[in-house]
């Protein structure tokens, strides 16, 4: 069963075909990863399986349903969550605000209280609950965003570079984090770079190339390919 | 709903992350101020006692600004717009229909309604069109404009709404104060000890309930729309329909204090809703420091007061130090100078606090 699914979807900017006729699919339960070289079209994806950019053509279908036409938010209100490039938080707002803005969707009182708690203890964050977000530093900044990404429950958790900025020790970490995630039945799908990482986390991986998919299968099949040594693990090897 | 449980938790949002000042100390300095305002008529002649509640009447708009701007990160420059029609409409509606059978408060209450709704189908299309940032204030300050420009053009005889002259710029008047029907004989509040204690009543009612909505769960999401609007839909909430709804709450507020000033002065002119008129309360928010209701109402008072100070020596001049005011606050203290000079103060006292208990 996919979790999510394109079909035929594609995105011009003017004469740009960014995204081209990609089919893909997330299985259930699944830690998919996407990679390719710079302008391959990842986050233009991206951004299509999140609704900040409407696709010119083709389809997107979560858990079955055709979402091509909705507004991000009604995404996220169906299971789907988003943890960005940018540590995209409040800066403004102290850490455990941050999550309380996250969680007061589905919880009140004592119980948002207490999942507060429990997701500051998972994210390394309990001692900096009272600080204002901005004065983090860059990997906490990501896992809190992390932390509000779960804590709306999400069953697709969509990654953009999640480990940006961070050091290998961090980087590490957050796989944990992600494995544990995906333990508990949360469907990934992941754009990264650093092929560490993928290889710790990805059940599967999908190379773009010029907005198509260029190859598919698992990181060992991956990285024995030469077409995409070729294009871009070449680069990043040699 | 009505469960005492469901109370004490509204009452428990008077405090909360979006307000400054919290705890006995902060509660007894409200007492304290507000009893001062309460026993100020008894110790001062009825022209400042009139001229106070002339400060309050806009304090009503100032906090709808907060919301708004300081809140939500929406600067709208055109709350005059609001003002405007809920004045006219306060007017138009008390020379038709007369002050008597309380008249005058079914008036109010549907000026305010009449600029709600305004803002309400103005909003929708500028949030629901994502229009954001420097061209929220371009739309909103224009609308104003055009309001004036049009008011301005209504002093021939065509213009009449019933038997209410809209006047063109040498504005309507002969409106009806705000009266109050009572048991032998009506209560007509002119600008005097009466209508000081009810617009006081209004102005702490209208704060303490702002207190607790910037603390609900509504007011988390509207600071987190300014903080990082990308986020808050990313946590599935409809970022369009929260803005609006801040937008039309802080537009309401400043038809309030548009019915307000109408009826305390029982006139009101197109220049309500000009150029000046509508960048002061953009001044008077700013200075005090816009994203605290209490920093926002106490800066308000405070330019509102110096303001009126300088315009006996001088009206173009008062707005040049207005202007002067608002570019020192925007270099020297973005976020505004009481909540700027507080915090200065408070990390001094914990710095010399914890000097001492070292």
């Amino acid at each position: 069963m996919a979790i999510l699914q394109t079909q035929k979807l594609d995105k011009w900017f003017g004469g740009l075909h960014v995204t081209d006729n990609v089919d893909f699919t997330v299985e259930t339960g699944e830690v998919h990863c996407l990679i390719g070289p710079n302008g391959a079209g990842k986050s233009t994806f991206f951004r299509l399986v999140l609704g900040e950019h409407t696709s010119s053509a083709g389809a997107i279908l979560y858990d079955g349903a055709d979402i091509t036409k909705e507004k991000p938010f009604e995404r996220i209100r169906r299971g789907i969550s988003v943890k960005f490039q940018v540590p995209g938080i409040f800066q403004a707002l102290r850490v455990r605000q941050n999550l309380q803005i996250a969680l007061q969707h589905h919880l009140v009182g004592a119980s948002l209280d207490e999942e507060i708690d429990r997701l500051l203890e998972f994210l390394k964050l309990k001692d900096a609950e009272k600080q204002l977000a901005g004065a983090l530093s860059h990997g906490q900044k990501q896992w809190l965003e992390i932390g509000m990404a779960i804590a709306l429950k999400p069953k697709l958790l969509l990654l953009d570079e999640p480990t940006a900025g961070m050091t290998p020790d961090e980087t590490f970490a957050t796989g944990e984090m992600v494995q544990a995630l995906n333990a508990e039945g949360v469907s990934v799908l992941a754009v990264e770079h650093d092929m560490a990482f993928v290889r710790q986390i990805a059940h599967k991986v999908t190379v773009l190339h010029f907005g198509k998919v260029f190859a598919q299968g698992s990181i060992d099949e991956i990285v024995a390919d030469e077409r995409v040594a070729a294009i871009y693990l070449g680069e990043v090897h040699a | 709903m009505s469960s005492p449980n469901a109370f004490t938790s509204a009452f428990r949002l008077l405090e909360g992350p979006q307000t400054l000042g919290k705890g006995i100390g902060f509660w007894s300095g409200f007492v304290v101020v507000l009893a001062l305002a309460c026993i100020y008529p008894l110790f001062a002649d009825g022209y400042d006692v009139g001229n106070n509640v002339y400060f309050f009447n806009w304090a009503f708009m100032a906090l709808g600004l907060s919301l708004i701007w300081g809140y939500g990160g929406a600067l709208s420059f055109g709350q005059t717009a609001f003002f405007g029609v809920a004045g006219y409409a306060y007017g138009v509606l008390t020379i038709n229909l007369g002050d008597a059978y309380g008249l005058t408060l079914v008036s109010l209450l549907a000026a305010v309604g009449l600029s709600a709704l305004f803002a309400a189908v103005l909003g929708y299309f500028l949030f629901f069109g994502r229009i954001s940032g420097v061209f929220l204030g371009i739309v909103t300050l224009s609308v104003t404009l055009v309001l004036e420009r049009f008011m301005s053009q209504t002093a021939g005889p065509q213009w009449v709404i019933g038997s209410a002259r809209l006047n063109g710029f040498n504005g309507m008047g002969n409106m009806p104060s705000l009266t109050i029907p009572w048991p032998g004989g009506d209560v007509v509040l002119f600008p005097d000890v009466p209508l000081y204690y009810v617009t006081l009543a209004l102005l702490v009612i209208a704060y303490l309930a702002l207190r607790m909505l910037v603390n609900s769960r509504f007011g988390n999401v509207l600071v987190a729309i300014r903080e990082n609007p990308q986020r808050a839909e990313m946590l599935g909430y409809d970022v369009r329909k929260y803005q609006l709804i801040g937008f039309v709450i802080g537009s309401a507020l400043a038809g309030l204090s548009g019915v307000l000033y109408t009826a305390w002065g029982n006139y009101i002119t197109p220049s309500s809703m000009g150029m000046s008129a509508a960048a002061l309360p953009v001044v008077w928010v700013a200075v005090g420091g816009r994203s605290d209701l209490t920093t926002t109402l106490v800066g308000t008072l405070l330019v509102l007061a110096g303001f009126q100070a300088l315009t006996i020596y001088g009206s173009q001049y008062a707005l040049v130090v207005m202007g002067l005011l608002l570019v020192v606050t925007i270099l020297a203290a973005p976020s505004g100078i009481i909540i700027t000079v507080g915090s200065f103060v408070s990390k001094g006292l914990r710095r010399r606090l914890a000097r001492e208990t070292a």
